[in-house]
């Protein structure tokens, strides 16, 4: 894979879709270093950036950021400010956002929302299209080339975007982030977006999910420990190695259809590639291979030893979950403190 | 209620699956019905299934794909588990398509449908399709359309012409209401599909699938496969195996071992 230059070949504008902007997340940095390996980098949001995420922007190199400003009557019209997240008016922004700087290339992350977002936004620009970016760099000519990681993470594939426009949904942890060499001031731009509509789409109810504190979020965490069948719906030991070790909680489709856990990773459910993934009763349903077997090292605790995970593991331990949990906790614990 | 479920011929999960040079190999021994689309018909057919007797005889769902011939395997899965009509888009013009080219071909077929009957008050898909897993054809249709999307929906309610979800998103768990004619996702959380029963296994055997070509829909050939993609996949190569397991078997000290292997790789 071509791999981001410091230096940018061309004289590029790559936008960073921010959102929600109360918060910049670690995979906006992700998303923010990427960028400023192929180009100047802006910023496009939905609502007011925070002090802190605007310090932040600043920190990775990001001089403006484009705040819409989507007529209140359409947004009143798909259920008030709810509404301001869904796909169609983040789109219209960002493509709003690319005719005004003239923009070359759009990153965003990998949610489903920021995916449909991003489609629709090459759908109205007639900009190439990719989900789920493992790499973005560029080729000889100084087209946008990206790598993905399909098939369950067996196959590496390239594409290069052969339109002018490349608008790119990006994975978490393709990249570690970087800091601007040095920070920048940020000031915030309105962006008029006149054509927000939703055709028709009214959001009647939305609750946002409360996140375990202390804990990084599934999608983002550099660490992931999940639990599967084998806990017997207890995730007590998951969650204590979890905590030792700094990491997201994660579970099995089985294990969320059990009810013992909200969010599942899988090919349908969340889809990771930490630095390290730990497996804790999880026997390794190709389901479950298709969400996490792009991550870098792979670790499994399983009282089976023919357990499928086994075969795409580069540590295992064949044991009682609860006895090898709790111990490995201690010993790292022991090993942080001292 | 004239329903069209869009379904995708893939490879299936459980085997070994692999590119030819850079596009992927659709070996007919592997290939199947998206699984994910098994919900969207599912969707649909529960649609039908709660009308009166007499709007539900005048109701219609029609499969349709964007395959080549071998794609009959999913259209054939579809008439099983109880659709009325199958449809199969196909033209060499077709391939290397990128979500757009995909997505066009979709409407086109959905137009072509109302061209000849009834308009179609839903397009129905899976989430995903198990070899892209783009997520984001459904929300194209529906721009080319210019319909609603409702897309990743975990429960769906259909009534006096407005569509209403229910969806858990990575932030929220959302309700969305749209006026029909829209185009609705569903979630693989959403619904349990139907095991085909015996007369509709027999019965699929012998149902007519109807195939179109790209300039039956009118699509421009320059506009859509590999002309018309705005990417272009330049290289497809199989990962390096990882190295043998280290194995270690639990007899007192497999968490110690554990915690070991994370220090020593300075993984904690």
């Amino acid at each position: 894979m071509t791999e981001p230059t410091r230096v940018p070949t061309r004289n590029r504008t790559v936008l960073v879709l921010l959102d929600p902007a109360s918060e910049v997340r670690s995979g906006t940095l992700e998303l923010l270093t990427i960028a400023r390996g192929l180009g100047r980098v802006e910023a496009v949001t939905l609502e007011a950036p925070t002090v802190e995420a605007l310090a932040q922007l600043g920190a990775y190199g990001v001089e403006t950021v484009h705040q819409a400003e989507v007529p209140t009557d359409a947004l009143a019209a798909a259920g008030g400010d709810a509404a301001r997240h869904l796909p169609p008016v983040v789109a219209a922004t960002l493509a709003a956002a690319v005719r005004r700087t003239d923009a070359d290339v759009v990153l965003a992350p990998a949610t489903f929302g920021a995916k449909e977002a991003a489609a629709l936004t090459a759908h109205a620009l007639g900009a190439g299209l990719v989900i789920d970016a493992a790499a973005v760099g560029e080729d000889d000519e100084g087209r946008v080339v990206a790598g993905k990681r399909v098939f369950a993470g067996a196959w590496d594939t390239r594409c290069v975007v052969r339109a002018d426009v490349a608008v790119l949904t990006v994975r978490a942890n393709a990249v570690v982030p970087e800091p601007a060499d040095a920070p920048v001031a940020t000031e915030v731009d309105p962006l008029p977006v006149a054509a927000a509509g939703t055709s028709g789409v009214v959001v009647t109810s939305r609750e946002v999910k409360e996140r375990a504190a202390g804990r990084p979020t599934l999608e983002e965490a550099a660490v992931v420990v999940a639990g599967g069948r084998g806990t017997g719906g207890d995730f007590g030991p998951v969650e204590e190695f979890a905590d030792a070790v700094g990491a997201a909680v994660g579970a099995s489709r089985d294990a969320v259809f059990e009810g013992w856990f909200d969010r599942y990773i899988g090919q349908t459910g969340v889809t990771i590639a930490p630095r390290l993934y730990v497996g804790a009763g999880i026997s390794g349903a190709p389901h479950h291979r298709g969400g996490m077997q792009a991550s870098q090292v792979i670790v499994a605790v399983n009282s089976d030893p023919e357990a499928p995970i086994f075969e795409i593991c580069d540590f295992a331990v064949v044991g009682d979950l609860t006895d090898v949990l709790p111990q490995a906790a201690a010993v790292i614990r022991k090993h942080r403190e001292g | 209620m004239r329903i069209v479920v869009a379904v995708k011929y893939v490879p299936d999960i459980n085997a070994d699956r692999r590119f030819t040079g850079c596009r992927v190999d659709r070996d007919p021994g592997v290939g199947t019905l998206n699984e994910l689309d098994e919900n969207a018909l599912e969707a649909a057919l529960r649609i039908l299934d709660a009308l009166p007797e007499d709007e539900r005889e005048a109701s219609e769902v029609v499969a349709l794909t964007v395959a080549p011939a071998e794609g009959d395997v999913a259209l054939r899965k579809s008439f099983q588990m109880g659709v009325d009509r199958a449809v199969r888009v196909t033209d060499d013009a077709l391939a290397g398509s990128d979500y757009f080219g995909t997505a066009a071909a979709l409407a086109a077929g959905v137009r072509r449908l109302e061209e000849d009957g009834a308009p179609v008050d839903l397009v129905i898909t899976g989430m995903a399709a198990l070899d892209g897993l783009g997520s984001v054809v459904p929300a194209l249709v529906a721009a080319e359309l210019g319909r609603p999307a409702l897309t990743l929906a975990k429960k769906v309610d259909v009534a006096g012409g407005t569509l209403t979800v229910t969806r858990e998103t990575d932030e929220a768990t959302e309700t969305l209401a749209a006026p029909l004619p829209a185009v609705l996702s569903v979630a693989d959380t959403a619904n349990t599909p139907r095991m085909p029963n015996f007369k509709l296994i027999m019965a699929a055997r012998t149902k007519q699938i109807e195939a179109w070509s790209a300039t039956d829909l009118g699509l421009d050939p320059a506009a859509v496969g590999a002309a018309g993609a705005r990417t272009e996949a330049i290289s497809a190569a199989p990962r390096p195996a990882r190295p043998e397991v280290e194995l270690v078997v639990d007899k007192g000290e497999g968490g110690t071992a554990l915690a070991e292997y994370l220090i020593r790789n300075e993984l904690v």
